[in-house]
Order: C-alpha cells, then sequence, then structure tokens
C-alpha cells in the first residue's frame, strides 16, 4: 500500500474530486429494428482522490468505469455535475489554463494499440508531451532535444523496454509492450495524477510487477496520486489505499481497500471477490 | 487420439531481417476437446505464433515450418482457400478487439457476416442467431445497433468472442480473450467456452498470463521464452512440478489473492544462472 500509516491517508488533502457526475449516451436505432435508447454510464458519481494515494475503480464490464475516466479528464463531456482538480473546476478553466493542467493529469488507455499513433516513432509519441515550445538560441534548443532523448529513453528502460525501441513504430510491439508504451507516454510527464485504465491487464505475471513496483516507486518519489481501473481484485489488493464499486452507473460500494476485503458488504462486491479464477482449482 | 492441428518447424522472422527469430522452430500438436494454454513472457512470441497459425501474419514479417490442420498443411493454400477455414473451421478471438472490428459496421452486423458467408444464415433466421449469440456472451441484444466504438472494452472483446464462435469451429484460438473483462464475466465467458469444447469436442487454443485462467480450463500447457517453446506438459505437471528455470521463475511471480505475497518480478540474474546450469547439463 503506497500510504502505509491510515492516519496520513486520512489527513492527506483531496487532490481530484467528482461530484454527482451524470453521463448519457444516446443509442440511435438501426438494421435490427429497435428504437432509440438511453443508457445512463454515470448516475450520480461522486468520489474524491487523496494526493500521494491510490484509488482503485473495479465494477463489471459495462458499469461505466472508463466513462468515468473520461469524464475526470474532461476528455467526454458530460451532463452534468463537476470535476475538481486542487479545488479548481476544470470545466470553468479557459482553453489556456486547461491545457497546462493536462501536464498534471495524465491517462493510461485501456485499448493500448488504438490510442497510439501508428504513424508516428514510440520516441516521438512518448516524448510528445515534452516537447517544449518557445523560443530559445540554437545551442538551448539542442540542449533540450538531447535531455528530452535522454527521459524517453530512461523511461522506456523503466517500463521493461529498451532505449533502442524509441526508433520503432507501434505495430513491431506486442500487446504487452505496447501497453507499457501507453505507461511511458504517461509517466515522463511526471505529472499529478494518473488515471490508468486496466494499466497491467495485458501483461506477463512478471512485467505486471515490475510496473506495479514502478508506480509505487514513482508514488513515493513525486507523490503520485493514481486512479486506478482494474477488474483484477488481486492487483487492487497489492495497490490501492482505497477503492469504489461500479455497478450500473452507480457506485455501490467505497472505503478503504482492507475493510471491504475483509468485510464486504454490497453482494455484488462479495461475488466479485469469491469469483477470483484458480479459487476452484486450488 | 488423432490430432487436429499439428505445427512443426515453426520460424518467424522480420523480412528485413531473417535471422532474427522472433518464434523459434516451435512445435505442438492439439486434439479435439482438449484446451492447451500458452503461457510466457510477454513479447515472447504467443500472439505471432497464434497469426501465423491463421496465416494473418503482417506484411513485414515471414515465416517457415508447416501448419497441418485436418490432415492437410494450411500454409500452402491460398488466400481463398485460407478463408474458407478461417471464421468456419478455425475461429480466431484476437487480442486487441479494435484492430479487428470494423469502425464502420455495427456489432451486430459484423457477428452475422461470417453465419452468412459460412452457413447461408439469412433474414429472421439470422437475426435469432445473432441474439442467441449476444445473449451467450451477456450482452443486451438491443446493442447488436451498437458501433464498436459505443461499447466498453469488455463489451467489445465478447463481441469478438460471439464472432468466433458464430460457426462452431473445429478448432478456437483465443489470444488473451479475457483480459477486459471483470471476474464475473469472465466465468460465464470461460464456462460458455468450456461447454462449446465438451459439446462440439472442439480444441482450443488459449494464450493467457492468467494463472488462475490457467488452472481453471487448461488441459495442457505450453510455455515460451524468447521465441522458443521451453516446456509442455499436462497442467498438473507445469503448474506443480515445473522444470524448466523460466518456469519456476514465472510462476514465483503470480500474485495471491490475499495480497500477502510482496511483488517481485523475476530476476533475470538468477535466471541466467538458471539456464547456464540447464545449458552445461544438456
Ligand atoms: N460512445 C458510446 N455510445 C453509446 N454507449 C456507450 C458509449 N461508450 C460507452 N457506452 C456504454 O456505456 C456503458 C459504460 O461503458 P464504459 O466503457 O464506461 O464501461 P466500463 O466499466 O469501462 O467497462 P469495461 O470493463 O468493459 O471496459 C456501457 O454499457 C457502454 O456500452
Ligand atoms: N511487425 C513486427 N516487426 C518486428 N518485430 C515484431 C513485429 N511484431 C511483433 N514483433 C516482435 O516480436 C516479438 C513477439 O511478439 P508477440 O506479439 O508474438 O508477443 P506476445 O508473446 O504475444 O507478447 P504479449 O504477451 O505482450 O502480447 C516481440 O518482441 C515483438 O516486439
Ligand atoms: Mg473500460
Ligand atoms: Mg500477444
Amino acid at each position: 500500500m503506497s500510504i502505509e500509516n491510515l492516519q496520513n491517508l486520512e489527513n492527506a488533502p483531496v487532490i481530484l474530486q467528482a461530484n454527482r457526475l451524470v453521463k448519457t449516451y444516446t443509442q440511435s436505432s438501426g438494421r435490427f429494428g429497435f428504437g432509440s435508447a438511453q443508457i445512463k454510464a454515470l448516475d450520480d458519481v461522486s468520489l474524491s482522490l487523496k494526493a500521494g494515494s491510490t484509488l482503485a475503480v473495479v465494477g463489471e464490464s459495462g458499469s461505466g468505469k472508463s466513462t468515468l475516466a473520461r469524464c475526470l479528464l474532461q476528455l467526454h463531456p458530460f451532463d452534468s455535475g463537476e470535476v475538481l482538480f486542487e479545488g479548481k473546476d476544470l470545466a470553468k478553466l479557459d482553453a489556456n489554463s486547461l491545457r497546462s493542467m493536462r501536464k498534471n493529469l495524465q491517462m493510461v488507455f485501456q485499448d493500448p494499440f488504438a490510442s497510439l499513433n501508428p504513424r508516428m516513432r514510440v520516441g516521438e509519441i512518448v516524448g510528445e508531451g515534452l516537447l517544449i515550445h518557445g523560443l530559445g538560441s540554437a545551442s538551448e534548443k539542442k540542449n533540450r532535444a538531447a535531455e528530452q532523448k535522454n527521459k524517453v529513453q530512461q523511461m522506456l528502460e523503466r517500463v521493461g523496454l529498451s532505449a533502442g525501441d524509441a526508433l520503432k513504430y507501434p505495430h513491431q510491439f506486442s500487446g504487452g509492450q505496447r501497453q507499457r508504451i501507453g505507461i511511458a507516454r504517461a509517466l515522463v510527464l511526471q505529472p499529478k495524477v494518473v488515471v490508468c485504465d486496466e494499466p497491467v491487464s495485458a501483461l506477463d505475471v512478471s512485467v505486471q510487477a515490475q510496473i506495479l513496483l514502478l508506480l509505487k516507486e514513482l508514488q513515493h518519489e513525486m507523490q503520485l496520486s493514481y486512479i486506478f481501473i482494474s477488474h483484477d481484485l488481486r492487483v487492487v489488493r497489492h495497490i490501492a489505499d482505497e477503492m469504489v464499486v461500479m455497478h450500473k452507473g452507480k457506485i455501490v460500494e467505497q472505503g478503504k481497500v482492507v475493510d471491504i476485503y475483509n468485510a464486504p458488504q454490497q453482494a455484488y462486491t462479495q461475488q466479485l471477490l469469491s469469483a477470483i479464477p484458480g479459487r476452484k482449482a486450488a | 487420439m488423432t490430432e487436429i492441428l499439428t505445427i512443426n518447424n515453426l520460424n518467424v522472422t522480420p523480412k528485413n531481417d531473417p535471422h532474427r527469430f522472433l518464434v523459434k522452430d516451435a512445435a505442438f500438436s492439439l486434439s479435439p476437446g482438449k484446451t492447451t494454454c500458452i503461457v510466457g513472457e510477454s513479447g515472447s512470441g504467443k500472439s505471432l505464433t497464434a497469426l501465423t497459425i491463421m496465416g494473418l501474419l503482417s506484411a513485414q514479417l515471414q515465416s517457415t515450418g508447416s501448419v497441418i490442420f485436418k490432415g492437410e498443411d494450411i500454409t500452402l493454400l491460398d488466400n481463398k482457400a485460407l478463408q474458407k477455414i478461417r471464421g468456419a473451421k478455425i475461429g480466431m478471438i484476437f487480442q486487441e478487439p479494435m484492430t479487428s472490428l470494423n469502425p464502420v459496421l455495427t456489432v451486430g452486423y459484423q457477428i452475422g457476416e461470417s453465419l452468412t458467408a459460412h452457413l447461408g444464415l439469412k433474414g429472421s433466421g439470422l437475426k435469432l442467431r445473432v441474439e442467441s449469440l449476444l445473449q451467450q456472451v451477456g450482452i443486451p441484444i438491443e446493442r447488436a445497433n451498437s458501433y464498436p466504438d459505443e461499447l466498453s472494452g469488455g463489451q467489445r472483446q465478447r463481441v469478438m468472442i460471439a464472432m468466433s464462435i458464430a460457426c462452431e469451429p473445429a478448432l478456437l484460438i483465443a489470444d488473451e480473450p479475457t483480459t477486459a473483462l471483470d471476474v464475473t464475466v469472465q466465468a460465464q465467458i470461460l464456462q460458455l467456452l468450456d461447454e462449446l469444447k465438451t459439446r462440439m469436442n472442439m480444441a482450443m487454443l488459449f494464450i493467457t498470463h492468467d494463472f488462475g485462467v490457467v488452472a481453471d480450463i487448461a488441459d495442457d500447457v505450453i510455455v515460451m521464452f524468447r521465441g522458443e517453446i521451453v516446456e509442455t506438459g499436462t497442467k498438473k505437471q507445469v503448474l506443480d512440478k515445473p522444470q524448466h528455470p523460466y518456469t519456476k521463475a514465472l510462476l514465483a511471480c503470480v500474485p495471491d489473492a490475499e495480497g500477502k505475497k510482496q511483488l517481485k518480478p523475476i530476476d533475470y540474474a538468477w535466471l541466467k544462472d538458471g539456464l547456464n546450469d540447464k545449458k552445461a547439463a544438456a
């Protein structure tokens, strides 16, 4: 757990907060002859993330986890509610402030391949956010470029890829390698909050452990906070301090991970905990 | 027992770097009514092996070796003959749903496509079959009208599963088919596949990094490491008495449900010693 001392967790300031988020999708009718339908993906969702801690979001497939992630980062309009980052309402920021805020709010996407530009080299993808515009002498620019390249290579190595991979294109990587490219891209910016959507679901157990340890290490180094979406309750147990359980667009249970694991209150949570695969054979 | 699929001397290399083996000298066979799981490190060649069997390697890569399906070397077939086998006799679930779903067609249409092409289903018969498939993978039937990007990650994955089993293939190749699914839905899908295996005597090649899943569904296990198959055996042999140093190291990384075990990636220095000992012994 990232904040060993529960006292610390209680006293930590809230860095990201969502109040009463509602998001509805409209589904048009089509060839199979059904009318248009409304899908309430988020139904009055509120949560708060404490600085330097990890909040896991678990729940059934289709329960609204990725929608929540996108709304938290303002990548998606929502019907009502608000998202506060360090107390400021993100929707009320002008385009400029929102852009500078973006650096502090990063996302690791669920579908790694769809989120990597196939025409860019991995070094460019990971380094993109680091590009510092503005004036400067030619030699200053050159120094910055070298520094950026360094950072990118170091980050690639930390996620278990090699510096030489910077020159390759996304399609030259395996599924798990692509997932790690997405993680490197988010972490290289040294953000304050990272929303990770199933960040280790495609990784073998060794690389998974390596990435989880890296996330914890960076959390210690830089006071990072994570929203950690995962359906793997074994992973959640290791990485998260607090958790929320979503079901059909609503949060049905929330609290400290230890408490929920020891005494799940809701039937759905109990079902989740008892369905961890491998138990049957064990 | 007669094998349904046998691969021999399978090699995969980049066309522009024919000495770099991404898959090296792979060989195994699959029997009807049995599930064989492939496990192994990220980037070890699991997906490339599956894609080679399907004849779907990307244009930059080339393969040698034989793939005998029902007595016929399918690497020698032309594309038209292969297409008749793909989808109808060999189903495949790809690791990244978005790269294999067509974004401009509804998912109902895409599930129906192979039923029309291979079984000649049309009209209300087709509609009923598509709805039944959606139901079996736990997606509300009205979502047949959705486009892939209107679905959640796990819903897309389940659409792929519905497509792959639509024609009740004799062999199903599944590449990390449940990575995006929560445990309750995962359990439902694993049960569905297991049922097909028993009822249709289907053979299944199942790539996963989740040892809980292996424990639940595998009959046999293949372990890949750096492009090579380093161990094969029954589930019991491989999980209880692993022989190869890599298998031992990998099993030591499996997280426990209680979160008591420390997260620890493979110690490659230690593994190297183990591999050297093995070489010396040989
Ligand atoms: N663009 C869209 N249009 C219509 N419906 C959508 C759209 N995006 C998501 N949905 C629906 O909203 C619901 C919530 O989706 P979301 O992607 O947030 O689920 P999730 O909890 O992340 O699921 P998973 O674990 O499968 O990734 C689902 O029923 C999904 O089908
Ligand atoms: N088009 C390509 N060109 C060059 N190298 C490639 C290409 N496609 C894959 N590779 C490399 O081949 C190796 C094997 O890839 P493969 O996708 O089979 O791995 P995998 O075992 O499925 O891994 P994962 O568990 O991460 O999905 C990887 O190291 C990958 O980088
Ligand atoms: Mg999702
Ligand atoms: Mg793969």
